[in-house]
């Protein structure tokens, strides 16, 4: 039986977050295949309207590469206004890419960790 | 040997390693194929502020970086002809090539043959009420606002015409980032403004290389889950483009840095929207089928698909706003977390107390201040013990408002919790954007190619 995990999906994805205006896209690229397969499954645009609705999110639209391993999340009104008119410290939302990889929380199996993850202990504990 | 073309990315924003373009040039130095170096330095915004430069100075409102990034590599470029492109220009690209010919003349080098590009500042052909009232896409209303800069992002084919003109480089205001690539090759390969899948390559190319060394290894790094070697010497990034539209990204020998399929997605996903549907005025790129083989910091990526450029092209409009009011305060030790939700509270009620109205927004550096404001619950672990910093915020259309908002966090010295301390406090003025849609028939008969 595989074991399953929850763990943020800073464990089987990494992200980087852009700015338009006040629209911010953040992608999540999963490291190998199986990684791939869970954030494909279940990073919903409803999920991540959820996590990023404090922060003002309105709508969530998600695309998908999978030849690349990757999904780009769009989501509109993120930002407070944009880098010209927000009274945030981090204006660009730069680290939101940050904020989604710790808030999605998903199941996870030893085998989607990229090779040496410090993840790895996780599994090795009982 | 089919023929290949040479872009390295020097600056990949205003405020970019200014020594960051010397490992390419010495990398160029050996090679004998065409070789490019672009440098991006205008953000969203910058051209706002460059045009105040102008106005002060009919002289300046190019980018007051220009000789930082040419004055080291200028003579070397001349000597190897390495080809510049840059957006150097920002609010005065004649201007900025009249510098660089200064500068040329202070290093006793030839003078360097410059075109630039002109058309870009709709002010010029354009009167404001055509302006205001066209299609807004994002950002502020701008109908009743004073606007200080409206520049319409031009394409790649008129860097390529003015490359045609045999200069040893092109100097442009604003256009798509994307573009500083884009124009030496459509140039190099005699591309057709109907070889989309080709114009889609070379854009995406530009892509990866605009933000600079965000597609080598930086802005990567996450130690123990993403390590990234030397990354205090990171190398900036060297795209080798073939004729048949596949590319390697890779970056100089002996440079810090990572180049792999994990860094080139990234960044190939940095500010994009819909992936199948890159918009830049020549091309609607699409990534979607894009692949990616890895090779020892070497990237090989190939597989862009293009689509009918836009009718429309979009300018970005600034209007003058008002003024962001910041203050800090630390507060640490014993219970420093009640301190710090305490002198918020002074200050919010001090602001009411005084009758100051305007948008504010405090935080507590240290609890939540970039993903929490304080008056969210975070969802990361506070102590009560710590070392905690306040941070307050305001918008104020009148400087006075946001003096007296900030001289509230300073005042707390005196007058708030036990124990504060290190405060600072800044105004800024701001300027606030607007994306509007113009159809490019409007803009292509004003764009326009000047040697110097």
């Amino acid at each position: 039986m595989t074991k399953f995990i929850e763990l943020p999906v800073h464990s089987i994805a990494h992200s980087r977050a852009g700015d338009k205006g006040n629209v911010s896209n953040v992608s999540l690229i999963a490291y190998n295949k199986l990684g791939w397969e869970n954030i494909k499954n279940n990073a919903t645009e409803n999920k991540i309207l959820d996590i990023f609705n404090h922060l003002g999110a309105t709508n969530v639209t998600r695309y998908e590469l999978p030849k690349l391993k990757a999904l780009n999340f769009v989501i509109e009104n993120a930002l407070g206004g944009g880098v010209n008119s927000s009274l945030r410290l981090d204006r660009h939302g730069k680290t939101l890419s940050s904020y989604l990889l710790y808030h999605l929380k998903l199941n996870i199996s030893f085998d989607m960790l990229p090779e040496k993850s410090p993840y790895i202990a996780h599994f090795k504990k009982g | 040997m089919s023929k290949k073309v040479y872009i390295g990315c020097g600056a990949g924003f205003a405020g970019d390693r200014y020594d960051a373009s010397i490992p390419i040039v010495n990398e160029f130095k050996n090679i004998k194929d065409s070789k490019y170096l672009m440098f991006e330095v205008l953000a969203e915004r910058t051209l706002a502020i460059a045009q105040q430069f102008r106005i002060q100075d009919k002289s300046k409102g190019y980018s007051p970086y220009l000789d930082f990034y040419i004055e080291p590599i200028l003579e070397d470029c001349l000597n190897h002809n390495i080809k510049i492109i840059s957006n150097l220009g920002a609010a005065n690209p004649i201007g900025a090539a009249k510098r660089i010919i200064e500068i040329a003349k202070n290093k006793k080098v030839r003078k360097p043959k410059i075109g630039v590009v002109l058309g870009d500042d709709i002010l010029n052909y354009m009167d404001e009420d055509e302006i205001l009232n066209s299609p807004t896409m994002e950002g502020l209303d701008i109908k009743h606002t004073k606007i200080t800069a409206a520049n319409v992002y031009l394409g790649a084919f008129p860097i390529s015409d003015a490359l045609s003109r045999d200069v040893d480089m092109v100097i442009v205001g604003r256009s798509v980032d994307s573009a500083l690539a884009l124009g030496p090759l459509i140039h190099e390969f005699k591309w057709k403004p109907d070889q989309l899948n080709l114009l889609s390559s070379g854009t995406i190319c530009g892509h990866l290389l605009e933000c600079g060394a965000q597609v080598t290894g930086a802005y990567f790094a996450d130690p123990g889950f993403k390590d990234v070697p030397d990354l205090y010497d990171v190398g900036f990034p060297i795209a080798e483009f073939h004729e048949n539209g596949e590319f390697y990204i890779t970056k100089p020998k002996n440079t810090g840095g990572l180049v792999n399929k994990a860094t080139v997605t990234e960044q190939l996903l940095y500010e994009t929207h819909n992936p199948n549907q890159y918009i830049v005025p020549d091309v609607i790129a699409d990534m979607s089928q894009l692949e990616l083989i890895e090779y020892d910091n070497k990237v090989l990526v190939r597989g862009g698909i293009g689509h009918n450029k836009p009718n429309n092209l979009k300018a970005t409009i600034c209007s003058e706003s008002g003024f962001m009011a910041e203050a800090e305060m630390s507060y640490a030790g014993p219970n420093a977390f009640l301190r710090a939700k305490l002198a918020i509270e002074v200050i919010e009620k001090r602001i009411q107390k005084i009758g100051l109205q305007g948008k504010t927004r405090f935080d507590i550096i240290g609890a939540g201040s970039v993903h929490f404001s304080s008056d969210e619950q975070s969802s990361y672990e506070n102590n009560p013990d710590g070392d905690y910093r306040i941070r307050s915020a305001g918008f104020y259309v009148k400087k006075e408002d946001a003096e007296k908002f900030v001289s509230e966090t300073y005042s707390l010295y005196c007058s708030g919790p036990s124990a504060g301390g290190g405060a600072r406090t800044s105004i800024t003025p701001e300027s606030s954007t607007a994306s509007i849609l113009i159809d490019r028939k409007v803009i292509e008969p004003q764009v326009k190619i000047e040697i110097f």
